[in-house]
């Protein structure tokens, strides 16, 4: 008798003791609670927006500039065609270069510049927007003024880390015989590259400069000395030009009602630019994969 | 009648390690000649050297003289991009380009080296593919993407690309290992087809296949290329007792 | 008959001409992402060295941020960049790492994708809408709060005892702690919506490390009849700590720089901190709210030296997150 008490006592209980169970399940209701505390901000920001911006996002928002400070209507024009033709620059820059550095980090991990390459393209995505701003404020506005062009500078070089990134990562994923039997035809490196591995990788490419563009096109600090804003359309590059992100703070903290309420209608339309476009991209990789 | 294929003393290091020794190995116009031996014996890295494959491998390094048609491959004027023209592949596994249709895959050699002759595009599509045995299953298809067809076609069309343009010699290494036993007939009876258009060594691990595709034989160890013959001598009475060992099934 | 040549395979030997020619092209191309770093040292050091030359390290350690003097010492908005951004992390680690629990572990995969996706649209949405968002709702929030604590009799005393503190240029651990201001913003919102903005950042790179924890250390651990719970704290929390602790740093990272939303709702004051709840200012929201308005040499300088001090700072975060992860990755997880 003494040996079998013995023998039960060694084994673990058959049962889950209360405690462990009370634990079990007090962390997994935790893990919930905490879970919805994550996305709520995100529903409620969408939400609020939805409520005070829809009612301003009028035909006037998209065809008129900004009312005189305190005077009730107009629109945003002026800002959303400064985000597109910036966006658009700074992609020329971002969509060159990061590309191009993607394909060096892929294609040839041999060469002596490769780690500097990788590692300053490391270090350049963790630099705050706002020092990008500055970076661009000293290279192009201290000699030729506030201009969309040096904005789309900054904006650029903020896309490029971004691009080399996902470029070299989905480069990577075509397989190397690929390459070879590119090689094995007579074909030269970059024939293979541009016209055999390029193409195999564009969707995930793609992907990334989408994923580039909407992170960027959200940005006002590295814009507020660069580009600066407008209040009328400008589409000349050389001159000040306005942005989505710049109205929606300087409507923001404005005093009047009124440039809050473009402020709100500007933020919802940039936020479900940017998620549409971050929803595109996710599609757009999933169906490669 | 001079070699179309000839090696001497082919050495080849991965680094320190040498994977290859003193390789000297000759090989006739319009035969097919096989390469066996264990796995890590050094077959396909001797094959790979004969189209500069390992010029893009990270400290592999080649000594010796290859000479293709009696000009050194490896010979300081020469272009390993050109001389890759001359000499085809066929790989492992079946590799067509993804984002490519069947006949895109077909013409590649040519499409991208800058033919831009429609007519002479299809006629070589129609041709290397005929060649290749693949003609009647995909003609109908050829815009298709390549990607859709079964492992032993996609191989066959992989056998086509290399065919288009017109390699005086074809490697093949180990083409079917990825295939099913259906598919592998169909490309070892394709290969004595090929013997009339052009030249083949074949890197095979499977012993019965280089018995029954090949007109020669080289078997490898360890880095050396221990013996060379007719296949059916090599086979049937080696010279050498490590040959015998192997091909009786004692080690391998 | 000939001697085996000696042939290392250069790269010359294995590029013909036109392959040269692209490689020039791409690796001129990749250059810029060189350039673009040399150019930022560059020219930020440039534009910040009168500053620096002028201050020395008083520059980091100064007290005084006065424009009107022409003194400039950055204690106080380096004190509210590390306040901020380790109380946001400090809050949003469990939160983050919760969710991603929740995601990779909890949901059936019906939920977890779209649970995934809104926590990954967190780390979409911009800068300034959160800020935006946290002055028109939170703040006024915080606000009623902050009156109600005012007008409530039974808190005069301490109000009393704090404001006498506050005058003096002091501060307690309770008064810390009390509201100086009634209008919302401050210091602890800016602490609230930095959480919110640096959760998705440790969140993805969470579930992420704990989807690649193998099958076989969650059954070994259910194999010793182990809870779900002590499978993820035994097993699942261990094994991905290192994967985490790298998005954490990379969290830390987006902390330290994130401006506009800050520079919104901080108040912008750069008297050293007395109240959790009072008016303050970061290294980046300094030269958001003031780089614009910064004439003076020294002044303008100045703003510019604290993004270098921003761009060092950077740097140095990720150097420090490399690290840490090699050091910390458990052997086979490369």
């Amino acid at each position: 008798m003494m040996r079998a008490a013995a023998v039960t006592s060694a084994r673990p209980a058959a049962r889950l003791s209360p405690v462990r169970r009370v634990k079990n399940l007090l962390m997994g209701a935790l893990i919930l609670l905490a879970t919805l505390l994550v996305v709520a901000p995100l529903i409620l920001i969408f939400v609020y927006l939805l409520r005070e911006g829809l009612g301003a996002l009028n035909l006037d928002f998209f065809t008129r500039t900004p009312a005189p400070e305190g005077e009730a209507g107009g629109g945003l024009l002026n800002a959303i065609a400064g985000s597109l033709e910036m966006l658009a620059m700074a992609s020329v820059i971002g969509v060159l270069v990061g590309v191009a550095g993607g394909i060096f980090l892929a294609e040839y991990p041999r060469h002596p510049l490769m780690p500097t390459v990788r590692m300053l393209s490391d270090v350049l995505a963790g630099i705050p927007a706002i020092v990008m701003g500055l970076v661009a404020y000293s290279l192009i506005v201290l000699r030729f003024g506030f201009s969309g062009l040096a904005g789309a500078l900054a904006l650029g070089f903020l896309m490029i880390p971004i691009v080399v990134r996902t470029t070299e990562e989905v480069l990577k994923l075509v397989p190397l015989s690929v390459r070879e039997a590119g090689l094995s035809l007579g074909l030269p490196q970059w024939v293979v590259i541009l016209n055999i591995v390029l193409p195999a990788a564009a969707g995930g490419i793609v992907t990334g400069v989408m994923l580039a563009l909407a992170r960027v096109a959200g940005e006002a600090a590295p814009l507020l000395f660069t580009a600066f804003g407008n209040s009328s359309v400008n589409l000349d590059p050389t001159r000040p030009m306005s942005a989505l992100p710049l109205e929606i703070y300087r409507g923001a903290t404005s005093a009047y009602d009124e440039n809050q309420r473009l402020a709100k209608a500007g933020a919802l339309l940039l936020i479900t630019l940017i998620f549409l476009t971050s929803l595109l991209a996710r599609r757009a990789s999933r169906v490669k994969r | 009648m001079t070699p179309l294929l000839s090696t001497s003393d082919v050495n080849i290091f991965y680094g320190e390690k040498q994977a290859v020794r003193g390789v000297n190995l000759e090989v006739q116009r319009g035969s097919v000649n096989a390469l066996i031996g264990p796995s890590g014996c050094g077959k396909t890295t001797f094959l790979r050297a004969i189209n500069r494959m390992h010029d893009l491998t990270p400290g592999a390094r080649v000594t010796g003289q290859i000479l293709l048609d009696g000009e050194d491959v490896y010979g300081p004027d020469v272009d390993p991009v050109t001389m890759r023209r001359r000499v085809g592949m066929v790989f492992q596994k079946p590799n067509p380009f993804p984002t490519m249709s069947v006949f895109d895959n077909v013409v590649s050699g040519l499409k991208l080296a800058g033919v831009r002759d429609s007519r002479r595009l299809m006629d070589v599509a129609e041709r290397s593919l005929r060649g290749a045995a693949l003609w009647e299953e995909v003609k109908d298809r050829l815009r298709m993407p390549a990607t859709g067809l079964s492992g032993g076609q996609q191989q066959r069309l992989c056998i086509a690309r290399a065919l288009a343009v017109e390699p005086e010699i074809l490697l093949m290494d180990e083409p079917t290992s990825a295939l099913d036993p259906a598919s592998t007939a169909r490309i070892e009876d394709l290969m004595t087809d090929l013997k009339k258009v052009t030249t083949i060594i074949i890197v095979t691990h499977n012993m019965h296949q280089a018995a029954r595709v090949s007109d020669t034989t080289s078997f490898f160890l360890n880095g050396d290329l221990v013996e060379h013959g007719v296949t059916d001598q090599l086979f049937t009475s080696p010279r050498d007792g490590r040959t015998e060992a192997y091909v009786t099934g004692r080690f391998g | 008959m000939s001697e085996p040549a000696h042939r290392p395979t250069t790269r010359a030997a294995l590029s013909s001409g036109s392959d040269r020619v692209f490689q020039v092209l791409i690796l001129a191309l990749a250059s810029v992402i060189v350039l673009v770093f040399v150019l930022s040292v560059y020219q930020l050091g440039r534009e910040a060295w009168p500053a620096l030359h002028t201050f020395g390290w008083h520059f980091f350690t100064g007290r005084t941020w006065n424009p009107v003097e022409g003194k400039f010492g950055a204690a106080s908005m380096i004190a509210g960049t590390l306040v901020t951004s380790l109380a946001a992390l400090v809050i949003s680690v469990p939160l983050a790492v919760a969710s991603a629990l929740f995601v990779a572990e909890y949901a059936p995969k019906w939920l977890a994708n779209p649970v995934g996706y809104l926590i990954e649209l967190l780390a979409a949405v911009p800068s300034v809408v959160y800020g935006l968002w946290a002055l028109f709702v939170i703040a006024p929030v915080l606000g009623r709060w902050q009156t109600a604590y005012f007008l409530d009799p039974a808190n005069v005393p301490t109000l009393t005892r704090c404001n006498q503190l506050w005058a003096e240029g002091q501060t307690s651990l309770q008064c810390f702690f009390v509201p100086s201001g009634a209008g919302g913003r401050g210091l602890a919102l800016a602490v609230i919506i930095l959480t919110v903005m640096i959760l998705p950042y440790t969140a993805s790179v969470a579930r992420d490390v704990i989807r690649l924890v193998p099958a076989d250390q969650r059954e070994a651990m259910y194999a010793l009849g182990a809870t779900k719970w002590e499978v993820i704290s035994r097993a699942i929390l261990p094994y991905a700590r290192a994967g985490i602790l790298g998005g954490v740093i990379l969290a830390l990272g987006r902390a330290l720089g994130e401006t506009l939303a800050v520079a919104m709702v901080i108040g912008d004051s750069q008297e050293i901190l007395k109240s959790l709840w009072g008016n303050a200012s970061t290294v980046a929201s300094v030269i958001a709210n003031q780089f614009g308005d910064a004439q003076e040499t020294l002044h303008r300088s100045s703003v510019v030296a604290l993004g270098l001090s921003l761009f060092a700072l950077s740097v140095i975060v990720n150097f420090a997150a490399r690290l840490i992860i090699a050091r910390l990755t458990p052997k086979g997880l490369q």
